[in-house]
C-alpha cells in the first residue's frame, strides 16, 4: 500500500486490479449496450447467470488453486445457500422492502453454506489426500435428496417441517408452505439483477484476493505447497485449511442466494445442484487456469454462453460443446499448445524478448 | 511435433468457424427481423386486404390471404435433450404436426405459422434463456414449458413481457398463476382429486394402497390431493409408499406392504415405465389386485420387453390414447406413426392440441401478424375464455380466467392388449 501511495504498483497489486477493472469495465460496456437497446433478449438474461457462475468458480478456485484440495460438491453449497435464501425471501416476501430482504438473504445463505462447509470440512480437513473430493461428492448428492424429500412450512405458530408430505405439515389456515418437497420453492422473489450480481463479484474478488495476500493466505498456500514444512514451521494446517474451505463454501452460497433469487422457481435437480453441475463448475476452474482468479471468471462466462450461442446448431449442439471444450483444453494447457502460443506471440511482437505468462 | 501443431491448428480452425458460424447466425437472426418489420409494415398498408380476408371467412380464402397475411410466430419450449427429452420431442413432433396442418389449410388467419422449438434441457434457467432466444426470434406466443417447474420459471418472464403462454403439459398448479397463462393437460389437483372421486363413486374399492414417486413433482402432486380428497371418499388409504428418482426398480417392499394391509386397489400416479415394473412384480409375487393409474401410465403397451398381458384389468384416468377410433385420433396417430415411426403418447397430444388452440383463440381474437406481442397477449387471454376445442385430448374444452381447461377426464381400461372406455 505504500508503494501505491508512492505510484509504484506492486506486481501482484497490478494484476488485482487489472482483474477488478476487466469485471468493471465489462459492467460499464454492457450497460452502455443495454441503454443503447444492441443486446439480444437472450444476452440479458444471461447476465445474472454469468454473475452466479463467475462467483461460485471464483469461490472454487479458492479451495482448488489455493487451498491445493478438490470439492466435487460446490453445486452443494450453492444449493444450500439457494434454499435457505430462497426460503426466507418468501417468508418475509410481504413484509419486507426488496433492497433490505435480499441482503438479509444473502447473508442468511453465506452464513448456512459457510456453518454447513466448516461441518463437513472439520473431519475431512484433518485427512490427508483426497477425501475432501469423495466427501463433498456425497455431501452434493445427500443435500439434493434431502432437499427433494423436505417439506417446510410457516403458520402463526413458527415453523413446521416433515419428511412425509405436505399434508403432514398440519399447517394453520394462514400457513404458507415454502418447501414443497420435489416441488421446491416457487414464488421466490426477483430480488438478482446485473448490477447487483456485479457488485457480488466484486465483493467475491475483494474477499479472495485480499485472502490471498494475507498472512492467512500465505499460510494456506504454504500448506498446500509442503505440508510438512508448513507443520514444521509451527502452522495449524487444519485450522488454516478450514478457514479457506468455509470461505469457499460461504462464497458458494453467496451464488447460490444470487441462482435463487433470479428465478421464480427453484428445484433440486441433478441439473442445476447435483453432481454434473460440481463438475462444470471445476471445468470453469481448470479451464481458467488454477490459481487464477481472473481466468475462472472468464471461462465460467464463456462457457455459460456458449451452449446458449450453439443453440443454432440444435440437436448436435451439446455434441460440439464437447468438441470445443477438448479444443479449448489442448490450447490453454497442452505443453505444445503454450509453446505455440509464446513463439506467436514472439512473432507478433517483433520477436526479441519473451513475455512471461502471467500467473 | 508437426503433426500435432497441425492438428492444433485444425482444432482452433474448427473452433473458430464454430465461432463464426454463430456469430453469422445471430446477424442472420437480426436480418430476419428487419425483414419481419418491414413485412409487417406491409401487412399494415395492406390492412384493408387482411381485413377483408377475415370477413369473407379466413380458411376458405386462404390462397389470397397467404400473400397478406403474413407469419405467426409460435416459440415452443421444451426438453429436447437429457432424460424427460421423450417427452419435449413428443411435444414438439406433435406441436410440428399441427402446424403443418393448419399451414397446408390456409394458415391463421391467412397468416402461415412458424414453429421454432427450443431445448430447455429440463432446467429451469436454460428454459428462461430458450424464452429469450424466442424472444429475440420474434416469436408471438410461448407453447411451452413441457414441464412444470421450466413452465413456472417461464410464465414469470412471459408475465413481465407481456406474452401469451400455453403450455401443453405444465401441470403444477403455479404454471398458470398469472391471467396470460393457460394450459392443455388437467392439472396435479384436478388429477388426484377426479381419480379419488372416480374410485369412491364407482365403487372400485374400500381399501386403496398408493405407489408414488416422492421426488417427482407430478407424481407427489397428485397423491398430495388424492389423499386430501380420499378423506371425503368411501375408502381409506392403508399404505402409502414412496420411492424416489434413484431408487425405482424393485418394489417389492411398498407392494408386500400394501398386500399386507389388504389393498383393494392399488392406485398409481406415477409414469408408465415405473408402472411396468409394479406391474410385473406384482404378478411375479402373486399379488391379484386392481391398478388404476392417472395419464402418466399412458404409453405402458408399448414397453419392451414388457408382457402387455399383465396390463389387463388396468384402469387409467388419462385425456388420450393413441389406439381411440375417432377420426380425429386415428388421423393424428397415423400421421405421427410415417413421420416419426413411433406410436403418438400423451405429450404429443398436447402438443398438437396446443397449437389447434392457440388457432382456435387466434381467429376468435382476429389476430393479425403486424399486431405488437401486448395486443396478442391480452386479445388472446380474452378470446381463450369463449372459445370451446375439440381436439385430442378432450371435446369441447373451455377455459375460464384462472387458465385451467375444463374437460372431462376419459377413463379407460385395458382389454385385450387396447384401451377400452368405461
Amino acid at each position: 500500500m505504500k508503494k501505491m501511495k508512492a505510484g509504484r504498483l506492486s506486481k501482484t497489486t497490478k494484476n488485482d486490479l487489472i482483474t477488478y477493472g476487466m469485471v468493471i469495465l465489462a459492467y460499464i460496456i454492457v450497460q452502455i449496450f443495454v441503454a443503447t437497446g444492441h443486446v439480444s433478449s437472450l444476452i440479458q438474461g444471461l447476465l445474472v447467470p454469468f454473475c452466479t457462475y463467475a462467483i461460485v468458480a471464483i469461490a472454487l478456485n479458492l479451495t482448488v488453486g489455493i487451498l491445493g484440495e478438490l470439492s466435487l460438491g460446490h453445486a452443494g453449497f450453492m444449493c444450500v445457500g439457494a434454499f435457505t435464501s430462497a426460503v426466507f425471501s418468501l417468508a418475509f416476501k410481504q413484509t419486507m422492502p426488496g433492497g433490505p430482504r435480499f441482503f438479509i438473504a444473502l447473508l442468511i445463505g453465506a452464513a448456512t453454506a459457510a456453518l454447513v462447509g466448516f461441518l463437513v470440512g472439520i473431519p475431512v480437513l484433518r485427512l490427508k489426500g483426497d477425501y475432501l473430493a469423495i466427501v463433498t461428492l456425497a455431501f452434493g448428492e445427500i443435500i439434493k435428496n434431502i432437499i427433494n424429500a423436505l417439506y417446510l412450512g410457516v403458520d402463526g405458530n413458527g415453523l413446521h417441517f416433515t419428511m412425509k408430505d405436505a399434508l403432514s405439515l398440519n399447517l394453520a389456515e394462514d400457513g404458507v408452505v415454502l418447501i414443497k418437497g420435489a416441488q421446491g420453492v416457487t414464488g421466490t422473489p426477483n430480488d438478482s439483477n446485473f448490477t447487483v450480481g456485479v457488485i457480488l463479484i466484486l465483493v467475491t474478488l475483494f474477499i479472495v484476493l485480499n485472502f490471498i495476500h494475507s498472512r492467512t493466505g500465505r499460510a494456506v498456500m504454504a500448506i498446500r505447497d509442503n505440508r510438512i514444512a508448513a507443520e514444521s514451521i509451527g502452522i495449524n494446517v487444519t485450522k488454516y485449511k478450514l478457514i479457506a474451505f468455509t470461505l469457499s463454501a460461504s462464497l458458494a452460497g453467496v451464488a447460490g442466494v444470487l441462482y435463487a433469487h433470479n428465478l421464480s422457481t427453484l428445484n433440486a435437480l441433478p441439473k442445476n445442484f447435483g453432481y454434473n453441475m460440481s463438475i462444470l463448475i471445476l471445468v470453469f476452474v481448470v479451464l481458467g487456469g488454477i490459481g487464477n482468479i481472473r481466468g475462472s471468471i472468464i471461462a465460467a462466462v464463456l462457457l455459460t454462453l456458449l451452449p446458449e450461442v450453439l443453440r443454432g446448431l440444435s440437436d448436435y449442439r451439446m455434441l460440439i460443446y464437447a468438441i470445443v471444450l477438448i479444443a479449448m483444453m489442448i490450447f490453454n494447457w497442452s505443453p505444445n499448445a503454450i509453446f505455440f502460443r509464446k513463439r506467436m506471440r514472439q512473432r507478433l511482437t517483433g520477436g526479441g524478448k519473451s513475455e512471461k505468462e502471467e500467473a | 511435433m508437426k503433426k500435432k501443431m497441425l492438428s492444433l491448428v485444425l482444432a482452433g480452425a474448427m473452433m473458430a468457424t464454430v465461432l463464426t458460424g454463430c456469430g453469422s447466425d445471430g446477424a442472420a437472426s437480426g436480418t430476419t427481423t428487419e425483414s419481419e418489420t418491414t413485412e409487417s409494415t406491409d401487412a399494415a398498408e395492406t390492412a384493408e386486404t387482411t381485413e377483408a380476408a377475415d370477413t369473407a371467412e379466413a380458411a376458405d380464402t386462404a390462397g389470397a390471404a397467404d400473400a397478406a397475411g403474413g407469419t405467426f410466430k409460435i416459440g415452443g419450449i421444451g426438453p429436447l435433450t437429457g432424460g424427460a427429452a421423450v417427452y419435449g420431442v413428443a411435444a414438439k413432433n406433435g406441436s410440428q404436426i399441427a402446424v403443418d396442418e393448419i399451414n397446408a389449410a390456409g394458415g391463421i388467419n391467412g397468416m402461415t405459422v412458424e414453429l421454432n422449438f427450443q431445448d430447455d434441457e429440463l432446467d429451469a434457467e436454460k428454459s428462461v434463456n430458450a424464452y429469450n432466444v424466442l424472444k429475440d426470434w420474434g416469436a408471438q406466443v410461448i407453447d411451452g414449458s413441457v414441464t412444470s417447474a421450466c413452465s413456472i420459471a417461464v410464465s414469470e418472464k412471459t408475465y413481465q413481457d407481456k406474452v401469451f403462454q400455453l403450455t401443453p403439459s405444465g401441470s403444477a398448479v403455479e404454471c398458470v398463476q398469472y391471467d396470460n397463462a393457460f394450459r392443455i393437460c388437467f392439472s396435479d389437483p384436478n388429477q388426484g382429486i377426479a381419480s379419488a372421486q372416480y374410485i369412491g363413486e364407482n365403487g372400485l374399492a374400500s381399501k386403496v394402497a398408493v405407489i408414488y414417486d416422492s421426488s417427482d413433482v407430478y407424481s407427489s402432486g397428485i397423491y398430495e390431493k388424492f389423499a386430501q380428497e380420499a378423506a371425503n371418499q368411501p375408502f381409506e388409504i392403508v399404505t402409502a409408499g414412496a420411492f424416489t428418482a434413484d431408487n425405482k426398480t424393485d418394489f417389492s417392499v411398498q407392494l408386500q406392504q400394501a398386500k399386507d394391509a389388504g389393498a383393494e386397489l392399488v392406485f398409481l400416479p406415477i409414469y408408465y415405465t415405473e408402472a411396468s415394473l409394479i406391474l410385473t412384480q406384482a404378478d411375479s409375487m402373486g399379488f391379484d389386485v386392481q391398478f388404476f393409474g392417472c395419464d402418466g401410465l399412458d404409453g405402458i403397451l408399448g414397453v419392451e420387453n414388457f408382457d402387455a398381458s399383465l396390463a389387463e384389468g388396468v384402469m387409467l384416468l388419462t385425456p388420450f390414447a393413441a389406439d381411440a377410433t375417432d377420426e380425429l385420433t386415428v388421423n393424428f396417430v397415423t400421421e405421427y406413426n410415417n413421420r416419426f415411426g413411433e406410436t403418438p403418447n400423451q405429450f404429443a397430444a398436447d402438443g398438437y392440441d396446443t397449437i389447434y388452440t392457440i388457432k382456435a383463440a387466434a381467429e376468435k381474437a382476429g389476430i393479425t401478424a403486424d399486431m405488437s406481442n401486448e395486443e396478442i397477449c391480452a386479445a388472446l387471454s380474452q378470446a381463450m375464455t369463449e372459445i370451446s376445442v375439440d381436439g385430442l385430448t378432450g371435446e369441447g374444452i373451455t377455459w375460464d380466467a384462472s387458465g385451467e381447461p375444463s374437460k372431462a377426464p376419459k377413463a379407460v381400461v385395458i382389454k385385450d392388449g387396447a384401451y377400452a372406455a368405461m
